[in-house]
């Protein structure tokens, strides 16, 4: 129960898309979002599932919201079956949809936090104990009486994330979080978000398109893609999957030819700096040293390789398949 | 706080309307909480719901006001012409004005009432399109309800006023030989009668689970019903009549059982006992709806569109 918290197994959602293919005649086509995914995810552990658009990552968080019915194999949230026990399930769970508020748009913030104290049945002290965490961490002391069409989209999403959390759930679903948020506003959810993890061992699932949420917040990444999970584990571990190269950028005394090494291609030369490419899975020190052996070196550093442009690589081999 | 105080007004109406609709409630997922459990956990949802939209609209008070004054008027308006007919004309299909205020008075109330309580959830075609159905999905009370509380709006008690007037004239100007059962029915039919067409309404939005334009088909049976139970049946087809009776029984709203208080005839020849139906009728309309909407429901879940 304990580790495996969230557990799916072999799980598929299948849509028929219909299509109007001539004036009465339709086609029907079968589409598998979700295609047979397996994992299983510890309580108080925090997962970014991440993968391109229509990859099937909202209709796996449906079906883990109990939202959608999935057409195969055995979903289990803190050992219910989200489908058949969904409101029963609701009382565990926190969802946040980044595009769409769940707070009343014409009303003051404290109104929707309200409602969300009498639906839930949140006993009193909880809720002053709940509430009186996420205003002073979330910063929203000053919010709570304006009304919510008048807050901007950053402080809205804080708005809705405290929302979610008032009845103490113990799996935090967070649907793009941060999408559309400035620099501060993302800062601030983020470190709220660490926070929850660690002081209160709250589950936290989330989707993103922002890479810097994952590493900032996720040791261990889930990539979706065309509804089949393609990588599941250590951030780092991305890098070897995804075949991703590092850059040494060596700084030499004048300007030179194209450095010649083993292991390593040159990407560019720019005066005396030149960089090499090398694969992110061997050590630079063999490099360095045979590039230090045979050039007059200066200086040198080296490049981890832009976690976006891996997983786009993953993508893209994926779909040339 | 008066408007909080007003929300529970309206959850007095929603007892008996949900009384009937509510409990097929929320597709099968309180299964834990059996009929009744499931029935009050929606109305109690529902009064929630509905207390925060009446304090959304008093947040624009002046437009509340216009709004529930355009409503009363408009629903006024249309008794006006059934005023103006008669001042040419001395019966319609037979009957006198009081006969027919009565009638209108009937079908209006009922209507309006079930208008109120339920009249929002045409919206729903909008929520599965644009997705926020889904935050309700959610939450750990009935969906049912949610949609049903869906924009409350307290200008419609504009249309449940104006019926409750008309009726209160001709209740005033007719010369009834009222008997105990008599004065009984006229609560009785009213309350069923906005029981049936809460069921047309449910049956409506979960139509729309597959069609989500099709808020206007469902209109045609509601308003469009309304307009016809507001006039003698003896002006219509005896076909439409018996169609109103025995497919969609929208006869039972105030036709069948008002004729007998009125004493007057019904154009098909049915036992007078049938006047006493519409409670009955009410609650077997309740199951269709209710399983329309478990069925739309569990179709949205299935599919998520």
């Amino acid at each position: 129960m304990e580790s495996d918290f969230i557990a799916l197994d072999g799980v598929e959602k299948v849509f028929d898309v219909r299509r109007r293919t001539g004036r009465l005649r339709r086609e029907k086509t079968r589409v598998r979002a979700v295609d047979g995914i397996s994992f299983t995810v510890p309580r108080g552990e925090m997962v970014g599932y991440i993968g391109p658009n229509g990859a099937g990552k909202s209709t796996t968080i449906k079906m883990l919201t109990g939202i959608l019915t999935p057409s195969g194999g055995r979903v289990r949230v803190a050992g219910i079956d989200p489908a058949r026990e969904r409101t029963r399930l609701a009382r565990h769970i926190g969802v946040v949809f980044g595009q769409r508020t769940t707070l009343w748009w014409d009303l003051p913030l404290r109104d929707s936090y309200r409602l969300m104290h009498r639906m839930y049945r949140i006993p009193d002290d909880r809720f002053k104990a709940n509430m009186a965490r996420c205003v002073e961490q979330l910063d929203l002391g000053e919010l709570l009486d304006v009304p919510v069409r008048q807050l901007s989209l950053g402080q809205r999403m804080r708005g809705d994330i405290a929302a979610a959390l008032l009845h103490d759930p113990e799996v935090l679903y967070l649907d793009e979080p941060t999408i559309g948020l400035d620099v501060i506003s993302k800062a601030k959810v983020r470190d709220f978000l660490r926070d929850l993890n660690a002081e209160r061992g709250t589950t936290v699932l989330l989707t993103t398109h922002d890479l810097t949420d994952i590493e900032q917040l996720c040791k261990r990444v889930m990539v979706i893609d065309h509804g089949r999970l393609v990588y599941d584990g250590a951030l780092a571990g991305l890098h070897e999957v995804g075949e991703s190269e590092r850059t040494l950028v060596v700084d030499l005394e004048r300007e030179l030819p194209p450095v010649e090494v083993a292991g390593a291609r040159v990407l560019k030369v720019e005066g005396p700096r030149q960089w090499l490419a090398f694969p992110a899975s061997v050590s630079a020190a063999p490099l360095v040293a045979a590039v230090a052996q045979r050039y007059p070196l200066v200086d040198l550093s080296v490049r981890e390789p832009d976690i976006e442009a891996v997983i786009a690589k993953m993508y893209a081999d994926r779909s040339a398949l | 706080m008066a408007e909080v105080e007003a929300g529970t007004e309206a959850e007095a109406t929603q007892a008996t309307a949900a009384a009937g609709t509510g409990e097929a409630g929320t597709g099968g997922v309180g299964e834990k909480l059996g009929a009744v459990g499931q029935l009050r956990a929606g109305i109690r949802a529902y009064r929630m719901i509905a207390a925060m939209w009446i304090r959304s609209t008093m947040a624009y008070r002046a437009s509340f006001a216009m709004a529930a004054f355009g409503n009363f008027a408009a629903t006024g308006l249309d008794f006006v012409g059934i005023l103006l007919m008669f001042s040419h004309v001395d019966a319609l299909g037979g009957y006198t004005l009081p006969e027919v205020a009565f009638l209108y008075g009937t079908a209006g109330a009922a209507f309006g009432l079930a208008d109120l309580v339920m009249g929002s959830m045409d919206r729903l075609g909008r929520r599965v399109r644009d997705g926020t159905l889904d935050t309700l999905l959610v939450r750990p009370v009935p969906v049912l309800a949610q949609i049903a509380a869906d924009r409350f709006a307290l200008r419609r008690l504009g249309r449940v006023t104006q019926g409750l007037l008309v009726l209160g004239y001709a209740l005033v100007v007719l010369d009834i030989a009222w008997t105990p059962l008599k004065v009984l029915l006229v609560p009785v039919m009213i309350l069923s009668g906005a029981v049936i067409f809460a069921s047309v309404f449910v049956a409506g939005a979960a139509f729309q689970f597959w069609a989500q334009d099709a808020s206007e088909v469902q209109n045609s049976f509601t308003y469009g019903g309304t307009t016809m139970l507001q006039y003698p049946p003896t002006v219509f087809a005896k076909d439409l009549v018996r169609g109103v009776t025995f497919v969609l029984p929208l006869a039972f709203v105030n036709w069948i059982p008002a004729l007998y208080v009125l004493d007057l005839p019904y154009p098909l020849d049915l036992p007078s006992w049938f006047a006493f139906l519409p409670p009955v009728v009410a609650g077997v309309c309740c199951v269709p709806a209710g399983a329309a909407w478990r069925v739309g429901l569990r179709s949205y879940r299935s599919t998520g569109s």
